[in-house]
C-alpha cells in the first residue's frame, strides 16, 4: 500500500505509539484485500456496531480504555448499536439478575469509555442511526467507517453512500486515523452486480422473508434486484425505505451482503442502471414457491414446537417512524376484528431513543400503548441471547433475530393474527 | 496424504482434527457461546448450520468458505483469541471476507500472546472444501500448505 507522508508517519510512530498500532491495523486490513491506498473518511459522523456492556467482552473494554489512556480518539462523533438493557421489556426476577448482575454489569463502565472515545449524545444508541430523526444519515457518495451489517447495506444501497462490511473495532479505527483502505464496496468496480435477481411473485413479497432468500443465495456479492419496483414503487418515499431497512438487514444477517441495486428505485440503479450488472452475472429467480421453500427451511428450535408464544419481538433493526404508526393502526383494526382491547401475546416494539421520542408527540403514541405493546429502545438481540431468553418461546417477523437467536420467524401478517387474536 | 496450497493470513505451523462448515459461518451465533457463558470448548451455537451446530471449534482446524452475518464477527474472533477459545487454524477455501479478516489482524497486532495464536490460510479452493471432513488431521504449514490425512 502506498501511504501519504502523514499516513507514514502516523505508522512509523512519530504521533504515539498507540496511533501507530491503530494505523497499523488499518493498513495490514487493507493489505489483505488488496488496497493500495487509503482514503478519508467524509461523512459527518461514524456509528459503531458495539454498544454492549457484556461482561465476556473484556479483551474490548481493554483495548477501548489503551485508546483512552493514550488519549487516542476520534474528532468524528458517532452513534452506536442499542442498549441490551431496558427495565420495560417484560423479565422475571431471574433474568433481571442474569441480565444486571452477571451478563451485562459492565453496562455502564462500557458507557462510559463510548462518551469519552465520542458518542454523539447519551442517547445516540440505534441500530438504524440513518433514520431522519437520529440525525447520523450520510449523503451520496460519503466515505464511511461504519459497522452494523444492517446499517452499513443501508447507507450502501439507499443512501448511495461508500462503505465496506468493517468489522466492529475496525469501524473506531478508521475514524480514528481519519482514513479507511480503498477496496471492496467503496470501488466502482465493487459496487457491480454478480447476480441478478428478478422476482416473479404473485404478491408483494414479505422483505424480511426476500432479504433472507437474497442473502442465502447470494452471500457477500452484490445484487441486482429487478422487479422489486413494481411492488414498491420508484420513490424512496417513508414505506419504501422501511421496507429496504428490513429487507437489507435480512440479506445481511442470512447472508453476507453488503450492498444491493433495485432496478429504478435505488440511487445507484436510477442513475446507471443495468451498466451497474457485471459480466457474467449468475441468475436467481424468486417466485412464491422459493419464498415458499426458504420460509419452509428454517429450523425450529424450541423445546416445545407448539409452546405458546410467550414474547413478541418487532423492530429489528429498530422500527421507523413509519412502521411505528402503520403498525399501531393494523393492531386498532386486528384487535377491532377480533373483538380484543388488547394484545394477547406480550409484545415489545422496539425503535431509536430519538424515533421514541418523536412518536411520543403524535396523537399515535397514546392509540399504542392503549393496545398493549411495549415500545423500548433495546436491542432484542442481546435480550434473547442467554439461556434463559433462550428457552421462552419468543415470536418475530425480524429474519436477523431468527437467525441469531432461538426466536421463530413469523411474517408481518401472522404476526398481528397471533398477537391480536391469539395462537391457533 | 493430499495437500493444498491457500495464501497465508495469519502464518503458523500446527496439526489439528478438522471441524467443517460447507456453508458461510456466521461468526457472532457460531461463538456466542463461547464468549457469554465460558464455553471453553467453543461449541459453535448456530441452529442454521447444521454441519458445524453443536460442534466443538476451539483448538480444531475450522475449514471453511468465508464467514458471515454480523459486523461484529471480527471482534467475536478477537474475543476469542485473547479468551483462548479460538479455532487452531482457519482454513478458507474462499478469499477471506472482511470480518474475519479483520478480526484477524485485530489479534495480531494487538494481542501479543502465544496462547492467543490461531493459523489463517485462505484461498484454498474448492476442492479443499469438498475434500475435508470432520476429524480428518490437517497439517497446516508457515507457507501456507495444509497436508490432509
Amino acid at each position: 500500500m502506498v501511504l501519504t507522508n502523514e499516513q507514514q508517519a502516523i505508522l512509523n510512530g512519530e504521533k504515539g505509539e498507540t496511533l501507530a498500532k491503530v494505523m497499523e491495523t488499518v493498513v495490514r486490513y487493507g493489505e489483505l484485500f488488496g488496497a493500495e491506498k487509503l482514503v478519508p473518511v467524509t461523512s459527518k459522523y461514524n456509528h459503531l456496531v458495539t454498544s454492549f456492556g457484556l461482561k465476556m467482552m473484556t479483551p474490548v473494554f481493554d483495548l477501548m480504555q489503551q485508546l483512552i489512556d493514550a488519549g487516542v480518539v476520534s474528532e468524528q462523533k458517532f452513534s452506536a448499536d442499542p442498549r441490551p438493557l431496558d427495565p420495560n421489556v417484560p423479565q422475571n426476577l431471574l433474568q433481571k439478575i442474569v441480565f444486571n448482575v452477571a451478563m451485562y454489569s459492565k453496562q455502564d463502565f462500557y458507557e462510559g469509555q463510548l462518551q469519552t472515545l465520542g458518542l454523539m449524545d447519551k442517547n445516540a444508541f440505534t441500530c438504524a442511526c440513518y433514520l431522519d430523526q437520529v440525525a447520523n444519515k450520510p449523503q451520496k457518495g460519503e466515505v464511511l467507517s461504519w459497522a452494523e451489517s444492517s446499517a452499513v447495506v443501508y447507507a450502501n444501497s439507499v443512501l448511495g453512500a461508500r462503505c465496506n462490511r468493517n468489522s466492529g473495532i475496525i469501524d473506531i479505527m478508521g475514524s480514528i486515523v481519519g482514513y479507511v483502505p480503498y477496496f471492496g464496496l467503496l470501488t466502482d468496480e465493487g459496487r457491480k452486480a454478480t447476480w441478478v435477481v428478478e422476482i416473479k411473485t404473485t404478491k408483494k413479497p414479505e422483505a424480511q422473508l426476500l432479504g433472507s432468500a437474497i442473502g442465502m443465495k447470494v452471500m457477500e456479492d452484490v445484487p441486482y434486484i429487478k422487479g422489486l419496483d413494481a411492488w414498491l414503487g420508484d420513490e424512496l418515499n417513508d414505506a419504501a425505505c422501511s421496507y429496504l431497512k428490513d429487507f437489507g438487514a435480512a440479506t445481511a444477517s442470512n447472508g453476507a451482503v453488503g450492498l444491493y441495486h433495485v432496478d429504478n428505485l435505488t440511487p445507484e440503479a436510477k442513475e446507471l442502471g443495468e451498466s451497474l450488472i457485471a459480466e457474467g452475472a449468475k441468475t436467481y429467480v424468486i417466485d412464491d414457491a422459493e419464498l415458499q421453500r426458504i420460509y419452509d427451511s428454517y429450523p425450529v428450535i424450541w423445546k416445545n414446537k407448539d409452546a405458546k408464544p410467550k414474547l413478541c419481538f418487532m423492530g429489528c433493526p429498530h422500527m421507523s417512524l413509519e412502521q411505528l404508526k402503520s403498525w399501531t393502526v393494523r393492531l386498532e383494526d386486528s384487535l377491532e376484528a377480533a373483538g380484543n382491547k388488547k394484545v394477547v401475546i406480550p409484545t415489545v416494539f422496539t425503535s431509536a431513543p430519538a424515533v421514541i421520542e418523536e412518536f411520543n408527540k403524535t396523537e399515535y403514541a397514546a392509540r399504542l400503548k392503549a393496545t398493549g405493546v411495549i415500545l423500548s429502545y433495546i436491542c432484542p438481540l442481546m435480550y434473547m441471547n442467554n439461556p434463559l431468553s433462550k428457552s421462552m418461546p419468543v415470536i418475530t417477523s425480524s429474519n436477523k433475530l431468527r437467525t441469531y437467536t432461538t426466536a421463530r420467524y413469523y411474517t408481518d401478517e401472522e404476526i398481528l393474527e397471533k398477537i391480536t387474536k391469539g395462537v391457533k | 496424504m493430499k495437500v493444498f496450497k491457500g495464501r497465508i493470513v495469519a502464518p503458523g505451523n500446527v496439526t489439528a482434527e478438522a471441524v467443517v462448515s460447507h456453508a458461510g459461518l456466521n461468526t457472532l451465533a457460531s461463538f456466542q457461546g463461547a464468549l457469554q457463558f465460558g464455553d471453553k470448548k467453543a461449541t459453535c451455537g448456530d441452529q442454521n448450520n447444521p454441519d458445524l451446530y453443536n460442534k466443538q471449534m476451539a483448538g480444531k482446524a475450522l475449514c471453511l468458505p468465508q464467514t458471515i452475518g454480523s459486523t461484529t464477527g471480527g471482534l467475536v474472533l478477537y474475543c476469542a483469541c485473547a479468551m483462548g477459545r479460538q479455532p487452531a487454524a482457519m482454513l478458507f477455501s474462499m478469499p477471506i471476507d472482511s470480518l474475519a479478516g479483520a478480526g484477524v489482524v485485530i489479534a495480531d497486532v494487538w494481542l501479543n500472546d502465544e496462547k492467543a495464536k490461531m493459523v489463517v490460510v485462505d484461498s484454498l479452493g474448492e476442492e479443499f472444501l469438498n475434500y475435508v471432513k470432520d476429524g480428518m488431521s490437517l497439517t497446516v504449514k508457515e507457507d501456507g500448505t495444509v497436508e490432509v490425512n
